[in-house]
């Protein structure tokens, strides 16, 4: 194994810096600003089957270290974003991407996601089950074991790609959680999505974001993010890719020190767009620093 | 094109109440137009402070805000010499092609002025001539009239008839003959310039997460069932695409 290359489920990737969803757009938005084929991978922003415009504004907050967000969806839908989007990015990035798949039911995750298995673009499956079940009691897909199997157990059935389940960390155990997927057949995890959270105007005593409580990220949720990983981990055997509040090559580090086998970047896109190139030009030079050969030689090394 | 760079402060001085002018030096290579915007990294503050351009030359830029929370309030104390890092040529700008030969009027409310002024300044370099409408809610809050009243015929009103005429811009509009109309400033304003009819361009303000359009924190919804990111589709949108009533819609 080179030292930066990892494998996700037999996909090689040259390093293990994937651009989160929802933070990186379709990938082409970024082109303009540093060339991306240096990324490992792109996870597409979150896609549902019909086109949506999302929440009413404003969505999006600024807290102390990180930001709320209630996006809330916003898709021109599967059909055009493999028709549209997937070959606008196909023109900039030459590399396989990640397609994140949502849902409002069952039926609907089993559609986009079998949709995004026929695109050859596409190298993996990444499941958002935090959206709201409308077709049953309205709560998001990822608060039990017994729905997030369900939906994990249905995708399996049709997709070929692995499938990997985003899990939310507002739950009681979320390694409850994890196992349930691995026991539906998922192929690997993405920990952790947002935490719930909500910013007050002081003035007014009113929410800021329009859906009073939002998707909270950014570097303050990178602790809970590290216990997330370090708690499934010993518990599960597929592999976990690792997202909440990465900036650099140290966080990286850690990330895969605790049991993730990849990472993603998020938020900090936002902010600094060139995030993920830094990343992975720094790697080297930390792994050296701290005499690490591969990272593929430290994935869990916290436990040992 | 876009481009990150650093910048120098070379000046930072209040023009009025809470509202500031700051010179910006550095590459001037990101090919400005009017009608764009910066993206500013505040130390302390996770999202960077989008902040429209007001005008530019080959070496620098000068912005014009107002502190309107921590973020401005902390700009407003940074010191020339210092220096900030800034993303530049965001959003797509005014398109001035659309309103050759056409009897032009600028209409600006507040912090929505500055980009006009930078608009003015090149339409008066391509020989067009336009009035600007400039109001504002207070006198205390006025700035850039003799400016504007150096390239253009220039009226103002104020809420409080401190300066100029007492009332709001539309008073003004509908004394004075046009045929096409680029605004910027609140929403409620820009939908009584667009009520009054016409062609035109608007300029709109947005809460923004990247300023790129990489989060779709912005999207406004558009006429025929469409969506815009403010930040990267626009933030000028024109007349005939516009939505007002898009967030009763939902």
């Amino acid at each position: 194994m080179d030292k930066l290359g990892v494998t996700l489920s037999g996909w090689d990737l040259e390093n293990p810096i994937i651009a989160a969803s929802g933070t990186f757009g379709y990938g082409y938005e970024f082109a303009s600003w540093y060339d991306i084929n240096i990324l490992g991978s792109i996870s597409l922003k979150g896609t549902t089957r019909e086109p949506r415009f999302g929440n009413p504004t404003p969505r999006i907050a600024e807290c102390c270290g990180g930001m709320l967000n209630a996006i809330g969806l916003q898709s021109p839908g599967v059909e055009s974003v493999i028709s549209e989007e997937i070959p606008k990015l196909r023109s900039v990035f030459k590399k396989k991407v990640i397609a994140n798949v949502a849902g409002f039911s069952v039926a609907e995750y089993v559609q986009v996601a079998a949709l995004f298995d026929a695109v050859e673009e596409v190298a993996l499956l990444e499941i958002n089950v935090s959206c709201p079940n409308v077709e049953s009691d309205g709560r998001v897909f990822g608060s039990t074991p017994e729905s997030v199997a369900l939906v994990c157990r249905e995708i399996k059935k049709v997709v070929k790609k692995p499938v990997y389940m985003k899990l939310s960390p507002n739950v009681a155990n979320i390694t409850e959680i994890a196992q349930a997927a691995e026991s539906a057949g998922a192929d690997g995890l993405v920990l952790i999505n947002t935490l719930l959270g909500m910013a007050v105007d002081p003035a007014t005593g009113k929410p800021i974001v329009s859906t009073k409580v939002a998707g909270f990220s950014g570097p303050a949720i990178k602790p809970i993010a590290l216990r997330v990983i370090y708690q499934v981990y010993p518990n599960v055997r597929i592999p976990i890719i690792g997202v909440g509040g990465i900036t650099c090559a140290d966080d990286v580090i850690e990330f895969i020190s605790v049991g993730a086998t990849a990472v993603q970047v998020g938020s900090q896109n936002l902010r600094d767009p060139c995030v993920g190139r830094d990343i992975i030009n720094e790697l080297p030079q930390k792994m050296d620093e701290y005499g690490i050969e591969t990272l593929g030689g430290i994935v869990g090394r916290s436990h040992r | 094109m876009k481009k990150q760079a650093f910048y120098e402060i070379k000046r930072n001085q209040p023009l009025a109440r809470d509202i500031f002018l700051m010179t910006l030096v550095g590459p001037m290579n990101f090919e400005p137009r009017p009608g764009q915007f910066i993206n500013i990294k505040i130390d302390g503050f996770y999202l960077r402070r989008p902040i429209s351009i007001c005008s530019f030359d080959e070496d620098s830029m000068d912005i014009i805000y107002k502190i309107a929370g921590n973020g401005t309030d902390a700009l407003s104390k940074m010191s020339p010499g210092q220096k900030l890092d800034v993303l530049c040529g965001l959003g797509n700008g005014f398109d001035l092609s659309l309103a050759e030969g056409r009897r032009i009027v600028l209409v600006g409310g507040g912090v929505g002025i500055p980009p006009l002024y930078g608009l003015g300044k090149a339409l008066k370099a391509a020989g067009a001539e336009f009035t600007a409408v400039l109001g504002w809610q207070t006198h205390d809050q006025a700035f850039f009239i003799d400016e504007f009243s150096a390239i253009c015929p220039t009226r103002v009103v104020t809420n409080d008839g401190g300066i100029g005429k007492k009332g709001v811009v539309t008073d003004i509009l509908r004394e004075i003959s046009y045929d096409y109309y680029f605004t910027c400033g609140p929403e409620p304003m820009l939908k009584a310039v667009y009520d009054l009819g016409g062609n035109g361009q608007l300029s709109f303000e947005a809460r923004m997460g990247c300023g790129f359009g990489a989060c779709m924190g912005c999207s406004r919804k558009t006429l025929g069932g469409g969506s815009k990111r403010i930040c990267m589709q626009g933030p000028v949108l024109r007349s005939d695409e516009v939505l007002f009533s898009w967030i009763n819609l939902e």
